[in-house]
């Protein structure tokens, strides 16, 4: 679609696919953009807020209290867990509404700059990134908070904690290429954005997050299988100092997300014009 | 200084009626564009399927302002999208050269929790200004919006004329070498409109300018050519008081005529000597209507409306020292217009009758009639000295 030369921009019905390298340019251009987006999300997010903060991890806490009261009162029984349960549920929903926003933002952003996108041409990658910024900035947030809990249990990750960021952007990346692979359908239909949160929640109780790995049978199986299982795993074990399982699927996962999310980064790109086309703001 | 910075060639664009329909095409689209096919399909229209721009071709260069009219729905905005890169056309290829600036949206992308100043920065980064051209720049935006006491004060507590006041001040603070302006002075109060129009002037004597305007006064101040559009074709590209005569034939007005009389009084009718005369020329009528009692002293009042329902001249028989003594029973006034110095176009005339020193009125016939000017004179302006 766009050839540069000498500050000449033509536009044809020429796929986009076609020149992939303006995709990485427009993706450095935009880095200043993508900032200030995200720092004007982020100090709107809470400014007409009475809670403020609290809403960065309110959903967590009230998954965390909820497992803890289903647990405690025997109503459902959740096999032996090797952290104190109210540290495994809690430090699970977390590191899981990490992954969450992450998984939201890419759509949710694009969603919400439709006036924008409709009317001013600027690098649309800068939405992507400033939905990245602000995922790692409510998540610094949930960590924080999570730290003090473990403290308060007595737990200290020691020195695996080096490994945790690792452990955070591996579930922000795997969220990002999940959340910008349903994007572009997700512009033109609404179904994707309400069947989303149904569907996460399916996925958090086949991923080990509110109880472990259960010990056989089909369940067993495919809680292996499920590619945010060593994720998941990683982060929380890394933050309470267990040892880590499944290390080498854990990397099978980052690379497989890391060129999932290049692929979907392009998909976006070459989207984006059709899209503005048929929501026409 | 006079390189050409717009070449458009051949450029059409389809959408689509229905919404159904729409996605679905989107979702096709979508595929054929990964697959790496080019946009636009073969070139055909699908079923529900329209031309929203069918091949355009124009070229502007600097220092030139081109004005694209034409009625809702003919396509203006659509080129202007496809112009700025938002989207793709179907056909025919579009060549800018330089920076481009367009005000499609004023204040797209504020947000109304966040204060003027924050809003500022966002606003002109997502324009494309670094942080330092802001800063800069940051105290003529501020006073050009004159939003000085305000620029602390959140986004949702400003009027909209305030809004349109500081996006167009943003925009516009980066010269371009390219401008798309898409109806930007339909709001915002009379003072600011005209600066504007100054900062437009200005930035032409260095850009190319298209303008979109429904407004045929500021269409006819800044642009040089224009260009009318019906329903996505060209039908016209040349000088701009040509391209508003032939805009002004294809929108036929929409009169609304009504007629209202005093209990004791009721028209019968008007009519004009001749409905099409020329420019100089005087324009005769006659009023026959009944009146049940005798009243003295009356004042006839004429108002010619243009094609834009705007009030372009009026008429007083006051000011000829004319007053009518109406007795009861038939009565018929005949008077003349003199001397008509009005470009080509439609009019159409609204009747009053009154009693000097009174609100009300003996006959009022609202936009009752209309004439035409022909073989005259084009202009910029209705009335041709």
């Amino acid at each position: 679609m766009i050839k540069t030369t000498k500050n000449v921009i033509v536009y044809t019905p020429e796929s986009t696919i076609r020149h992939p390298l303006n995709l990485f340019r427009d993706l450095f251009v935009g880095r200043e953009l993508a900032w200030r987006l995200a720092v004007r999300d982020i100090s709107a997010q809470y400014r007409q807020t009475a809670l403020g903060l609290l809403w960065a991890f309110i959903l967590p806490l009230s998954h965390t209290i909820t497992w803890i009261f289903l647990n405690g009162s025997g109503i459902v029984k959740v096999s032996e867990t090797n952290l104190p349960y109210p540290v495994y549920v809690f430090s699970g929903t977390m590191l899981w509404a990490i992954f969450m926003d992450a998984v939201n933002a890419p759509l949710q952003k694009t969603t919400n700059a439709k006036q924008m996108l409709a009317k001013i041409n600027f690098p649309r990658e800068a939405l992507v990134v400033s939905g990245i910024y602000q995922t790692i900035f409510n998540g610094m947030i949930k960590i924080l908070l999570l730290m003090v809990v473990l403290a308060i249990y007595g737990i200290y990750p020691g020195w695996t904690l080096i490994w945790f960021p690792f452990g955070v952007i591996s579930l922000i990346l795997a969220g990002t290429a999940l959340g910008l692979l349903v994007t572009p359908v997700g512009m033109l239909y609404t179904d994707i954005g309400k069947s989303l949160p149904l569907l996460m929640q399916f996925l958090m109780y086949l991923t080990p997050v509110v109880f472990p790995i259960p010990q056989g049978g089909l369940a067993a199986t495919i809680y292996r299988l499920n590619p945010l299982t060593p994720l998941v795993t990683s982060a929380r074990a890394w933050l309470t100092g267990l040892s880590t399982e499944h290390m080498q699927y854990y990397i099978i996962v980052n690379g497989a997300m890391l060129l999932l999310l290049a692929i979907v980064w392009v998909i976006y790109r070459a989207a984006m014009p059709i899209l503005i086309e048929r929501m026409s703001a | 200084m006079s390189e050409t910075l717009i070449k458009v060639e051949n450029v059409s664009k389809k959408f689509c009626w229905s919404l159904k329909k729409s996605l679905w095409y989107g979702m096709k689209d979508l595929g054929s564009e990964l697959i790496g096919r080019s946009h636009g399909g073969n070139g055909e229209l699908r079923p529900d399927e329209f031309w929203a721009v069918n091949d355009v071709s124009f070229e502007l260069k600097r220092g030139e302002c081109l004005g694209l009219i034409g009625p809702n729905g003919a396509g203006k905005t659509t080129l202007l999208k496809l112009l700025n890169g938002l989207i793709k056309p179907d056909k025919g290829r579009i060549e800018m050269t330089g920076q481009v600036g367009a005000l499609i949206a004023l204040g797209a992308g504020f947000n109304p929790i966040l204060t003027g100043r924050e809003n500022i920065y966002v606003n002109a980064s997502v324009l494309g200004l670094k942080k330092k051209e802001i800063d800069a720049k940051f105290d003529e935006i501020v006073t050009f919006a004159e939003l000085e006491e305000f620029i602390d004060a959140p986004v949702h507590s400003y009027s909209s004329g305030m809004q349109v006041r500081l996006g167009f001040a943003v925009s516009t603070a980066l010269t371009p070498d390219i401008l798309l302006l898409d109806e930007i002075l339909a709001v915002g109060d009379r003072k600011f409109r005209s600066k504007c129009l100054n900062r437009i002037g200005n930035i032409k004597k260095k850009s190319s300018i298209i303008f979109v305007s429904h407004s045929m006064n500021y269409i006819s101040r800044v642009c040089d050519s224009v260009i009318v559009f019906d329903k996505g074709s060209m039908i016209f590209h040349g000088n701009t008081p040509e391209g508003l005569r032939i805009y002004s034939t294809i929108s036929s007005n929409e009169r609304e005529i009504f007629v209202k009389n005093a209990p004791d009084i009721l028209l019968e009718h008007i009519k004009l000597k001749k409905n099409k005369i020329t420019w100089k020329d005087n324009l005769a009528f006659e009023i026959r209507f009944s009146s049940k009692i005798d009243i003295k002293q009356c004042i006839l009042r004429v108002v010619i409306y243009d094609n834009g329902n705007l009030g372009i001249a009026e008429w007083q028989s006051v000011n000829y020292e004319k007053l009518y003594n109406i007795k009861s029973g038939i009565n018929i006034i005949c008077a003349e217009i003199p001397n008509l110095c009005l470009r080509d176009d439609k009019y159409s005339m609204t009747f009053i009758l009154t009693q000097p020193n009174s609100v009300g009125y003996l006959i009022l016939a609202h936009e009752y009639l209309n004439f035409e000017i022909l073989n005259g004179t084009y202009g910029n302006v209705a009335y041709q000295i």
